[in-house]
């Protein structure tokens, strides 16, 4: 036996879960086409067996989108081939998975731009540009400084 | 992090953005056992917390509980807690030794009357106060002492909560929970040998993140974590309500994943988090790598006869019972899922009316 694929294991196991899941997530998904408000899917909530997650993912297939937002580790959110159903994933530093969520919603709350990051942007720009334009008022008075000793 | 500052500004002076932490607060509810939409009430309540002190008391133990939540596959998620909380006190973990450690133990002590968490692992042993002691101190001493002005005491571990290894029979030490000690405090069982570090850390989280403990069992353990049995979440449930076993290791049974039940496990007694957790950065849990459950987070788990035979050996005497315990148990396993979803219907419910 040279490696694991040697050792003669072939699990059997389902749970039963996965229909369920999918089902739970087709009536969100008309809930969310009827304008009501979104459903969030903890995947570490409910039993799976081993292979029923990568079960999932495949049913569920990849969509147009895929966003990676870059803060403790990278979360990956995962639009699925059905629209409005986002596969989320969070990982730390060291790239292990935090947390798994189907999110059946029109654009996933966190890809959104916060209010706050929003406020302590407008109040970043605001100084950026106050800083650039004191840069911009020294160098015009420095050159017209400089014309004035060049003409003297 | 400065006592007095709340988490929240604290995030922003560090320039952590609102997105990041909102990241933060979806894993912690996630921790916490908590809906996924609880997230935001998570995000409203941390950020407005204070920083509370810890001191961690070691007593009988093996310092796998520490080496447990120090190996967590969360750093991230961890540090943020750890930098959120002020650990004042832990001897395995701090670099002061001998008198200024202990110093440091009085300082917080009277500098926090009333309002630090004390988490305490390891049992304590009744027996002769010399079988363990920290600066010349007994076990029970320091116990009496630093929960003094606790306002809630954390036992980590199955040592801290019943009695643990120690405690086995013919229990040499006198070796006793923390709740046989001290009897005027709430006190929290994390049991395990040892606990989920992700359920040390969402015990911690939900302290820092309400100000409150969470709801507990009749053993005094969090209801998020401990309200199901490794039974009622296990994946290999549907192979014992078929009656499909495996009967030795390397058996047909057991290469095609069929039910433990019969080589020892005791996940149909046992209260705990490892199927939806699961150890080693959520890679597996024991049944998962093809061992029976060791039901660790039980009282005297030592005690309850061989790890490798059924229960119902241990219940009713006899392997021959074994098929009627499996029809039994499969009765009662559709109540338990029903009662497991009637409880998850019914947080959701409690939170959306809360929202
Ligand atoms: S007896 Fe053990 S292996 Fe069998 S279903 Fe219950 S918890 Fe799973």
């Amino acid at each position: 036996m040279t490696s694991l694929d040697g050792i003669a294991v072939k699990v059997e196991s389902a749970t039963g879960n996965v229909e369920p899941l999918l089902h739970e997530i087709r009536h969100a998904l008309k809930r969310v086409a009827d304008g009501k408000e979104g459903t969030v899917i903890d995947l570490r909530s409910l039993p799976l067996a081993p292979g029923e997650e990568e079960r999932i993912e495949a049913f569920l297939g990849e969509g147009e989108v895929r966003a990676e937002l870059d803060t403790f580790g990278a979360t990956v959110f995962q639009e699925t081939s059905y629209a409005g159903v986002w596969l989320v994933t969070h990982r730390n530093m060291k790239q292990a998975v935090l947390t798994r969520f189907i999110e059946v919603t029109r654009t996933p709350e966190l890809l959104k731009s916060q209010r706050a990051d929003i406020e302590r942007g407008i109040s970043r720009l605001e100084d950026a540009l106050a800083a650039s334009s004191k840069v911009e008022r020294s160098r015009r008075e420095s050159v017209a400084g400089q014309e004035i000793k060049d003409s003297g | 992090m400065r006592k007095h500052q709340t988490l929240g500004v604290y995030l922003h002076a560090q320039g952590v953005s609102r997105r990041a932490f909102l990241k933060f607060c979806s894993a912690t509810a996630s921790l916490m056992a908590l809906p996924p939409s609880a997230a935001a009430q998570v995000a409203a309540a941390l950020a407005a917390a204070r920083r509370p002190s810890v001191i961690w008391l070691s007593f009988q133990e093996c310092t796998g509980c520490t080496e447990s939540l120090t190996r967590s596959h969360a750093p991230t998620l961890e540090s943020l807690i750890f930098d959120a909380i002020s650990l004042d006190y832990h001897h395995t973990l701090q670099a002061a030794s001998g008198e200024s450690a202990e110093a440091a133990r009085i300082a917080a002590m009277e500098e926090n009357e009333g309002e630090y968490l004390l988490v305490v692992d390891g049992s304590i042993p009744l027996g002769n106060p010399g079988y363990s002691t920290i600066a010349g101190m007994s076990n029970l001493d320091m116990l009496r002492e630093t929960a003094g002005g606790a306002a809630a005491i954390i036992a980590v571990g199955t040592c801290a909560a019943f009695g643990g290894i120690p405690h086995a029979s013919p229990n040499p030490t006198g070796a006793v929970s923390v709740s046989e000690i001290i009897t005027d405090k709430p006190i929290v069982n994390v049991s395990g040998c040892p606990p989920i570090p992700v359920v040390i850390t969402g015990v911690l989280a939900h302290f820092l993140t309400f100000g409150t403990l969470p709801d507990l069992d009749h053993l005094g353990r969090p209801v998020a974590f401990f309200g199901q049995n490794i039974h009622d979440r296990c994946y290999r449930r549907p192979f014992y309500e078929r009656g499909q076993f495996a009967h030795t290791f390397d058996d047909e049974g057991a290469r095609k994943g069929w039910c433990l039940y019969e080589l020892g496990c005791k996940g149909p007694t046992t209260y705990n988090a490892c199927a939806t957790l699961k150890w080693n950065e959520g890679t597996s849990y024991p049944i998962a790598s093809g061992h029976g459950c060791l039901g660790c987070s039980e009282p005297d788990f030592w005690d309850k006869g061989s790890f490798y035979t059924p229960i119902s050996a241990g219940l009713w005497g006899s392997r021959e019972t074994l098929i009627g315990a499996a029809a039994a148990g499969a009765a009662l396993g559709v109540g338990s899922a029903l009662a497991a979803r009637a409880r998850k219907k019914k947080a959701r419910a409690a939170e959306e009316a809360e929202s």
